[in-house]
């Protein structure tokens, strides 16, 4: 703490002279001193915790990465990391209840200090992506997913798909700025296979 | 790919874009309404009845020392109000701290006023009968900045220190979600459902949202400070509870502060 200080003080005496400071604070000292100064700024409250200023393997790096472009070989280990996370339905059946995957999408609440512990939790998808043409209060921070089903194909493939990108997108997209629904256990199997047949089903209002 | 398949083809695009023009006339009518309804707020702004109650209780004895703010400095001098805002966080020797304005009444409550840190801090935001003092204050010293161009300092160590550490927790991935500041608000023209979101990463971006703080929010019924809006974005990210006037919260108000430099300020404003 204090050597980072110290380390300011002298980035600050040698910038007027155009000398520059060899021991200035690199971005990964920098990192480690906001994750630091971030844990002593929070208490916890309900059900959030301090250990959710911990970051896993995945957060660090792309914490550490923001602000540049991703290199391919970090990006691919980020990748692979998370696709080896993902715990494929042991049955085998990737569709549920598109109904079901409705309410989940619409449901904004769950894991905030603020929500009841005991639930409920839903995915919140309508808050970053278009998905059905009844609903116009839909954010843009995703991609539309409107015809889903109907332009990628009625198949196991787009089903696998779709339920690997909501379990774990960071598979798919290092860094990607959709939570990870089924790897950091915000959703249940079950809803990720109603929103997986929210998205494919021919019936569900994605595809009509 | 048979002539019939493609024309089924062409015919479910053709109802898919014809769709989706409906759709996007409803919605566009729904945004027309809301900008509508915020045009319409603009008419009058009850963040009045704080500015006045706040510069009552600035100008006010009180504490266990019964003394007014008269001599608190916000870096302009002694009970210097005027433009005091716009030149906030900064590095105060005093304190050896880099402090925003909910933080240097803190400070001036308890070293000049005799009270409790905790019970300086104990009331940050009002809520359902129950009146926050801070948040009167923030809205009267804010009001005397009005008008007046951001002008964010970087000289002392320290102010850089919590510029540099702004900017890296702007971007911090952390809790159930993998949310940071950042996830929302680094690109131009993005919403969460019909909320539009700034893009703070940008100078216009940040000056337009920085300098439109406090804010009175019509859906609570209260004049919300640059604190809350940190603490309630946290709330959203699923972070734990961002700790009143601490580091972490200064340092991102120092990063966004000073990203606005330049804009005139013009708040208390009012938001839906």
């Amino acid at each position: 703490m204090r050597k980072n200080i110290l380390l300011w003080g002298c980035a600050v005496a040698f910038a007027a002279a155009v000398v520059g400071c060899a021991t200035a604070p690199t971005d990964v000292e920098v990192s480690r001193r906001a994750a630091a100064v971030l844990k002593d700024s929070f208490k916890a409250n309900g059900q959030a915790g301090l250990d959710r200023l911990d970051q896993d393997e995945t957060q660090r790096l792309c914490t550490l990465y923001a602000n540049k472009p991703l290199p391919k070989d970090v990006a691919e280990m980020i990748e692979k990391l998370n696709l080896a996370s993902i715990k494929w339905p042991a049955d085998g059946k990737w569709l549920g209840d598109w109904k079901n995957g409705e309410r989940v999408a619409q449901e904004g609440r769950g894991k905030q200090f603020s929500d009841d512990p005991k639930g409920p939790v839903g995915g919140n998808c309508y808050a970053c992506h278009q998905l059905t043409l009844q609903e116009v209060s839909y954010g843009t921070i995703g991609p539309s997913l409107l015809n889903f089903g109907r332009l990628r194909g009625n198949t196991d493939e787009t089903r696998k798909y779709a339920y690997g990108k909501i379990w774990n997108a960071d598979a798919y997209s290092a860094c990607s700025n959709m939570p990870r629904f089924g790897h950091s256990q915000i959703l249940s199997e079950q809803q990720i296979r109603d929103l997986v047949a929210l998205l494919t089903d021919p019936e569900s209002p994605v595809n009509k | 790919m048979t002539v019939m398949t493609r024309l089924a083809g062409v015919a479910a695009a053709i109802a898919i874009v014809g769709a989706a023009a409906t759709a996007a006339f409803a919605q566009s009518s729904a945004v027309d309404e809301i900008a509508r309804y915020r045009a319409a707020l603009q008419d009058g702004n009850p963040a009045e009845l704080w500015e006045a109650r706040g510069e009552d209780i600035w100008k006010s004895p009180r504490g266990p020392k019964n003394v007014s703010f008269a001599t608190c400095d916000l870096g302009q001098g002694p009970g210097v109000v005027k433009g005091a805002y716009a030149q906030l966080p900064k590095y105060f020797a005093d304190a050896d701290r880099v402090m925003d304005l909910e933080t240097r009444l803190v400070y001036c409550m308890v070293t000049q006023q005799g009270y409790a840190d905790a019970d300086a801090k104990k009331n940050p935001f009002g809520g359902p009968g129950q009146k926050s003092d801070i948040e009167a204050l923030v809205a009267y010293v804010t009001s005397q900045s009005r008008g007046a161009r951001m002008n964010v300092a970087l000289d002392h160590p320290k102010e850089k220190e919590a510029f540099a550490l702004g900017a890296k927790m702007f971007v911090f991935r952390g809790g159930t979600h993998d949310f940071s500041c950042a996830t929302c608000h680094a690109e131009d023209g993005k919403r969460i459902r019909l909320q539009d979101l700034p893009n703070l990463m940008t100078v216009a971006g940040a000056q337009k949202a920085y300098t439109t703080w406090p804010a009175y929010r019509v859906s609570q019924g209260e004049l919300r400070t640059f604190q809350w809006r940190l603490y309630d974005c946290f709330r959203q990210q699923r972070f734990p509870e961002l700790i009143f006037t601490s580091d972490a919260s200064i340092a991102l108000t120092m990063y966004l502060a000073r990203n606005a430099n330049g804009a005139a300020f013009d708040a208390p404003a009012i938001k839906r």
